[in-house]
């Protein structure tokens, strides 16, 4: 079977691999030539680590010719968010201050499942300055720019991660999400992305952002990837105190299983009222195909957005504390500023931050007991222009870096399980996204209605 | 609630400076400021949540 290995997805990458009829090496050399073609107009990659891509192709091609399993990634090329360690290589984590780290002496925990699944590591991309973005513009590498078209934002924090997934310059890629940082740029880059339970994937290696809402995960051009390399990453690991002892549950045999039997409801109030008419529109096309005739609200969801900022900031300050005492001329100075007003923040408040999300909590799990998966805009517009400050929502101007995760920041407070599926419009250009939101550990349910809104046509993604 | 000044970033901005440690260059003073205001109305929103005074926080969260 020939495959083009640019819009080949994984499954379609590690069989042709596994059965010889093209190598790891080929796959990899590929990607490798379309990086050097398009990166320096895109601005995904800070690091490509061409030497290691190669060498673990060959070991895999060379488990293939020993006869040996390469795993369920064979081959499969994926790119990381620069704040993952990467053995031998400076995690950023969108930084000019970290570039003065040695670099990492060990992979990140997931960079390891990723390898001992077969895939091949093409190297570190681009993000918003530690992370504390929504645009996908950092001060010191550049913008990620939308493959889609590059006057636009890829979205971020995971930017290059966008990026590189959308232009064909990774299968997968892995990206971060504390308030929304892997749903934005799935929305504005037509992809999928799979923001897991909070607790389930493990963040061991990774450079923090806000230890009570970090999560990692994988983006890509269909939910069978996002599925496979989600199977191929969970797993128990001390090394994160939040990560989950229990078992793993495999979602990838069940994708196909349909949603027969499951309740499906649009959420409502907070979530409708912000967004532009092409985010409601995308909502409703993803409701019809699900058979989604309820709307349903969770209560207090704007005090709940709140609470996540405040947590956000006020942690993000402390972590960074240091930082901001000794290098404060090189951070880029929306984040520094963002940052040095986190830690003046009131304690008071954050307590009670903590307080409400857990509050939120059992409220949206009363809501839970009636629907299996609700559904919400990603981003409340199509992808901004590069370098744009302000969107008007609701008649409001708004800062764009900040309101960008407007409809993300609520459900990752919770820890909720998300995949976002990309909805194109006849005749626009940009995609925009749409959250398929499942109950806590239920990313199975979550991934099931995505390839069934996939398979029925509601939702695609493709190589710009 | 009894009546409070207003919310005043520059004040607090000269208040807490000292208090954790960090030079504010008077370059940063209006984006701080401006991100304090926008941190005062989430506070807001927090102190206004509805929650009984027995509520409490998850030690270690789980969803």
């Amino acid at each position: 079977m020939s495959i083009d290995p640019i819009r080949a997805g994984a499954s379609a990458i590690a069989a042709a691999v596994r059965s010889r009829s093209m190598t790891a090496r080929a796959v990899a050399d590929a990607h490798l030539a379309r990086i050097a073609a398009l990166d320096g107009a895109l601005g995904a990659y800070t690091s490509v680590t061409r030497e290691r891509a190669l060498t673990e192709a060959d070991a895999v091609d060379a488990a293939v010719a020993a006869g040996r399993y390469p795993g369920p990634l064979a081959g499969v090329p994926y790119g990381v968010k620069n704040l993952f360690d990467i053995e031998g290589v400076v995690t950023l984590a969108g930084s000019k201050i970290n570039r003065t780290n040695p670099p990492a002496a060990a992979d990140a925990t997931l960079v390891t499942r990723m390898k001992a699944s077969g895939a091949v590591l093409l190297g570190a991309l681009n993000m918003g300055e530690y992370a504390y973005d929504f645009t996908g513009e950092n001060a010191h590498d550049g913008r990620s720019a939308n493959p889609h078209d590059p006057t636009r934002m890829s979205g971020g924090s995971s930017g290059g991660s966008g990026t590189a997934a959308a232009a064909g310059m990774a299968t997968i890629t892995l990206g971060s999400d504390t308030n929304g940082s892997i749903r934005v740029p799935s929305s504005l880059c037509g992809l999928f992305g799979l923001k897991p339970t909070f607790g389930r994937l493990s963040r061991a290696g990774t450079f923090p952002f806000v230890t009570s809402l970090d999560h990692l995960g994988p983006l890509a051009r269909s939910t069978l990837d996002l599925a496979l390399s989600y199977d191929a990453m969970q797993g128990p690991d001390a090394a994160d105190p939040c990560c989950t002892a229990q078992g793993l549950d495999p979602t990838t045999p069940a994708l196909s299983r349909g949603i027969a039997g499951l309740r499906v409801a649009t959420l409502g109030g907070y979530f409708r009222e912000r967004a532009t008419p092409e985010a409601l529109a995308a909502v409703d096309t993803v409701a019809a195909t699900l058979g989604a005739t309820q709307t349903v609200e969770w209560p207090e969801v704007a005090r709940a957005r709140a609470a996540a900022f405040l947590i956000t900031a006020t942690e993000a300050a402390s972590f960074h504390l240091p930082r901001l005492r000794d290098r404060p001329g090189d951070f880029d100075p929306d984040v520094r500023d963002r940052l040095i007003a986190g830690a003046m923040a009131p304690a008071s408040l954050v307590g009670k931050a903590h307080k409400l999300r857990r509050w939120f909590r059992d409220e949206v799990m009363r809501v839970f007991e009636h629907v299996d998966i609700l559904l919400a805009p990603a981003t409340p517009c199509r992808a901004p222009l590069g370098g744009q400050k302000t969107m008007v929502l609701g008649g409001v101007e708004m800062p764009v870096r900040a309101n960008l995760g407007l409809f993300t920041q609520p459900v990752s407070f919770v820890g909720l399980p998300v995949v976002a599926v990309p909805v194109w419009t006849a005749g626009e250009r940009l995609p925009i996204g749409v959250q398929v939101i499942a109950p806590p550990w239920r990313e199975d349910l979550a991934l099931r209605a995505a390839f069934t809104l996939e398979r029925g046509g509601a939702c695609a993604s493709k190589v710009a | 609630m009894p009546d409070t000044p207003p919310f005043d970033p520059q004040a607090l901005i000269d208040a807490m400076a000292p208090l954790v440690g960090i030079p504010v260059d008077p370059a940063f003073r209006p984006g701080v400021a401006a991100n304090l205001a926008l941190i005062a109305t989430m506070a807001n929103l927090v102190d206004g949540a509805p929650l009984d005074e027995r509520e409490e926080p998850a030690a270690v969260y789980r969803p």
